[in-house]
């Protein structure tokens, strides 16, 4: 019998709300986050509109010694998990460190503390770049920063799929989970928003150009003309069932069902493999179709790939044959962190009855698809797909099932 | 979980001194070092100013310009040798379910030496920090994500099942093939491409190891500057280069007939949740990974016939994982062989995992424990037989292959004969 | 360049610059003879704090020297030997 795992603990850090309340709070009433880009000046750049997380001020939740050695992106995930550990009422000092693992994903590390070393090195001189510039870029900072900060010598790992790794890295989880480790933290906070990040995201063309915030980021609308870059996402507390059961854990739900699979070279003429990855997703979770009661969707807002999605959605389930939502609207795209954010919304969605909505999208009829737009609409909802796709063709699916 | 046992049936390995998996095998046998000083750029402002790079032409190994021009050069790495994989284990991939196979490619700084370059450019010599979009290859989103070499790698082999980059540090070469061995232990996968590449010989890598004093500052003999176990060691060499393997299930190895190199029968990591780049002597963590990779292959510590360690060359790893060897094999560590390529080949970060995963195959196949390069100066805190020198001829059917990286990451690989008696 | 001499003071900016500075440590108080272990600061926290003293005095510090100053007196000293300016008690 396969361990069923769940998910006992929350942490946010998202453009539109700092922290799960303020987050989801913000979300099932449409709140944007989206904004004229304030960390640099963005003027001389096509593209201005970002996702930035508001009010984070390191300072007032992180020791001092670990500021000059990390990236704002590891700051917030090294936040975001204690909120999360507090959500779920573990202190690691009472657990056995090697039954604690971390499986983070990230999608470029920490990208502006590297643009500084950079920076550094070649306007400065060698010897300016900072002994921590060994690892505060790197990929495997947060899962090496968390297990650190928290004491958690079991197993752990980092992924990196782009917009994709933040699902892969929450079904590794369950599988450490599965293979014996009772906690793992996982999920995905990124963050690149600094000019050397904003001249590597351009660089794909597939940044939107638009200057007004409510216009920009308009996925399965007609109007659609690229996707707004954020940051921020969610860390997810982890747990076998049996663990949280005997702890008496509240659990907010179960991780389901995973797929996984790549697109073919462009150009070869094969079918583009999403609809496998949803369909590998939902036979993992033993659940039909039918049974799913909203989509979370990877929505890029890029009309190619909008409708890539529009017809894997519809070939699993029918034209309009389920609610879809992306509450991504309101944030941009957050990258790896994307993943875990929306499986955390869909998580809250449950426990609320209730589907946060797409916004500022008229939904366009040719993608056939029943678009959660402008309110959020009640719906009894016991089971969630959450769709994510990396740059290149990674496509990743996890079905998410509501406690109980 | 489902009984299923995983394989390798294809490698291929670049490293310095050693591109193509013969010529690599001849230089480790024959205990040459590939560290030289630096070509790659001037090394005169920098602390280390040698490393193991790799004379490496793209164009002769059967790359197109286009795919020359869009891929850093460590995703050039990767796909040159996963061809070589495919090609050494004689799998016919088009006649596969693609969604059945899949690719893991680990890398511990992705596109280093690309984004190093590019931002010389577009920050016009470090003049702008607004850097200038105008001056930006329109590849550099390949060079911000690395999961571009997964992709790079799986458009390449027609791969379409789960794809990724795992990226542990140092690990990195550890951890990819082991998340490709639970893919296939698990169904998701029945073949995986799997393994590592890195090219972080650059200014910006020279300069922050610099800052740590973690690689060598001796330069007055390149060749013996790497120096893992000797008392006169005093930091690694940076190299670069990939290896990659065909991971296939047992049966279906078996099936089509394939050769066969080695299972991989246990696999491990675990973290030391100690410090970024420092570790603590006792190895207690370390050991933690070797034992649960035992006890998944079910073997005990005396059937390792060599360990292929870590052996960077710092002061504080080569007298860690020497600890760990203790604690986790007991005195059968003092009648095993252990013995660093890193003198031989440098340290090329991500990449080295999967390379030392090659030797380890390659010496069960050759049944010849490669040597520990520049070790002259015994070390009292180091005192297992670190086969100095010269290759050491000897039956090995089990090998014990290890990690350690930054971020606190310890890994730890079991290498065995499949047909072996499973306790 | 100033040729003053390097102080305690100079060393808790360049170390709070570096490294920050532990919760429960004073580092305003009589550390001079506490270890920096005992500070809470770790080998790469000094390594960034000897590459910064580097920088900003344009002094080369001895590696060995360094490595071994194990308290503030003691690098204090190193610093002013470097710089070769006599050392005052701070």
């Amino acid at each position: 019998m396969t361990t069923s795992v769940v998910v006992t603990g929350l942490g946010i850090a998202a453009p539109n709300g700092l922290g799960t309340r303020e987050y989801w709070e913000a979300t099932r009433n449409g709140k944007n986050g989206i904004g004229r880009v304030t960390r640099f000046d963005p003027s001389s750049y096509p593209s201005t509109l970002a996702g930035e997380v508001p009010g984070f001020v390191a300072e007032d939740h992180l020791p001092s010694r670990l500021l000059p050695q990390t990236d704002r992106m590891t700051r917030m995930a090294l936040v975001a998990t204690d909120w999360a550990l507090q959500d779920a009422d573990i202190d690691p000092a009472e657990l056995p460190a090697y039954d604690m693992g971390v499986v983070t994903a990230s999608s470029s590390g920490g990208f502006e503390f590297g643009q500084n070393e950079l920076q550094k090195l070649w306007s400065q001189g060698s010897q300016y770049v900072s002994a921590y510039q060994s690892f505060a870029w790197f990929y495997a900072v947060n899962s090496g920063q968390i297990s650190i900060r928290n004491g958690m010598k079991g197993p752990s790992g980092v992924i990196v799929s782009d917009e994709a790794g933040g699902l892969d890295a929450v079904a590794h989880g369950r599988r450490l989970i599965r293979k014996g480790t009772p906690v793992v933290v996982s999920g995905s906070i990124d963050a690149s928003i600094c000019p050397w990040g904003w001249v590597a995201q351009q660089a794909a063309g597939r940044l939107t150009r638009s200057t007004e915030p409510t216009r920009a980021y308009l996925p399965f609308d007609a109007e659609a003309s690229g996707y707004v870059p954020g940051e921020g996402g969610a860390i997810l507390i982890m747990e076998s069932a049996e663990s949280a059961r005997e702890r008496g854990a509240r659990v907010y739900g179960e991780i389901s069902g995973y797929g996984s699979t790549f697109d073919p070279k462009p150009g070869s003429g094969r079918e583009p493999a999403l609809r496998k990855a949803i369909e590998l997703a939902l036979a993992d979770a033993d659940l039909t179709p039918g049974d799913i009661d909203v989509v979370f969707a990877d929505a890029a807002g890029v009309p190619e790939l909008d409708r890539i999605e529009a017809e894997a959605l519809t070939a699993v389930f029918g034209a309009r044959g389920v609610p879809v939502t992306a509450p991504k609207t309101m944030t941009g795209r957050l990258y790896s962190g994307a993943g875990p954010l929306d499986i955390a919304s869909a998580l809250l969605a449950f426990e609320e009855g209730l589907i946060p909505p797409t916004v500022h999208v008229t939904a366009d009829d040719d993608y056939a698809l029943d678009l959660v737009v402008d309110r959020p609409r009640q719906a009894p909802l016991r089971a969630a797909l959450v769709v994510a796709r990396g740059y290149g063709g990674f496509n990743s699916a996890v079905v998410v099932r509501a406690a109980g | 979980m489902t009984g299923r046992r995983v394989v390798i049936t294809g490698i291929e390995v670049l490293a310095p001194g050693g591109v193509g998996r013969e010529n690599f095998w001849n230089l480790l046998s024959e205990g040459r070092t590939a560290t030289r000083g630096i070509t790659f750029f001037d090394p005169a402002p920098y602390r280390s100013k040698v490393a193991a790079e790799m004379d490496f032409d793209p164009e002769a190994h059967g790359l197109t310009p286009h795919e020359i021009r869009r891929m850093d050069r460590a995703a050039q790495f990767a796909v040159v040798a996963a061809r070589g994989a495919v090609a050494d284990s004689g799998i016919e991939l088009q006649a596969y379910d693609p969604y059945r196979v899949g690719v893991t490619i680990g890398s511990a700084v992705g596109a280093t030496m690309g984004l190093d370059e590019e931002y010389k450019v577009v920050s016009d010599g470090g003049r702008l920090h607004l850097v200038d979009h105008e001056y930006a290859v329109p590849h550099l989103y390949n060079y911000l994500v690395p999961s571009s070499f997964a992709a790079e790698v799986a458009w390449d082999a027609g791969a379409q099942g789960p794809s990724t980059v795992v990226s542990t540090g140092c690990t990195s070469g550890i951890d990819s093939v082991g998340h490709a061995v639970e893919l296939i232990r698990e169904g998701t996968a029945d073949v995986m491409i799997a393994g590592s590449s890195d090219a972080p010989i650059s200014p910006i890598t020279m300069a922050c190891f610099d800052a740590i004093k973690a690689t060598t500052p001796r330069y007055d003999a390149p060749e013996s500057a790497s120096r893992p176990f000797d008392g006169t060691r005093n930091g690694f060499v940076l190299g670069e280069g990939a290896a990659v393997f065909v991971l296939e299930e047992l049966e279906h190895a078996r099936k089509r007939g394939a050769h066969i190199y080695a299972e991989i029968a246990g696999y491990a990591t675990r973290s030391n949740a100690y410090h970024m780049t420092g570790l603590r002597p006792d190895g207690a963590e370390m050991a933690e990974a070797i034992d649960t990779a035992l006890a998944e292959a079910r073997m005990n510590p005396t059937a390792i016939d060599y360990i292929n360690a870590h052996g960077s060359g710092t002061k504080q790893n080569d007298r860690h994982e020497t600890a760990a060897f203790k604690r986790s094999l007991g005195e059968h560590a003092y009648r095993t062989p252990v013995s660093s390529i890193k003198s031989m080949v440098g340290h090329s970060l991500g990449a080295i995992g999967s390379i030392e995963i090659a030797a380890s195959a390659l010496a069960m196949e050759h049944n010849v424990v490669p040597p520990t390069a520049n070790l002259h100066t015994p070390d009292p805190e180091c005192d297992l037989d670190y086969v100095p020198l010269v290759a050491r001829e000897q039956l090995t059917d089990a090998v014990l292959t290890v990690g350690s990286g930054f971020g606190g990451f310890q890994s730890a690989m079991v290498l065995a004969r499949p047909e072996r008696s499973v306790a | 360049m100033s040729t003053a001499p390097f102080t305690l003071d100079d060393l808790r900016r360049v170390l709070l610059e570096a490294a920050g500075a532990d919760e429960g440590v004073d580092l305003a108080g009589d550390i001079l003879d506490v270890h920096f272990e005992s500070l809470g600061y770790e080998s790469l926290a000094l390594l960034e704090t000897g590459s910064r003293i580097e920088r900003e005095y344009g002094v080369a510090l001895d590696e060995d020297l360094l490595a071994d100053a194990q308290t503030p007196r003691a690098l204090i000293a190193a610093v002013n030997e470097a710089l070769g300016t006599v050392q005052q008690a701070a």
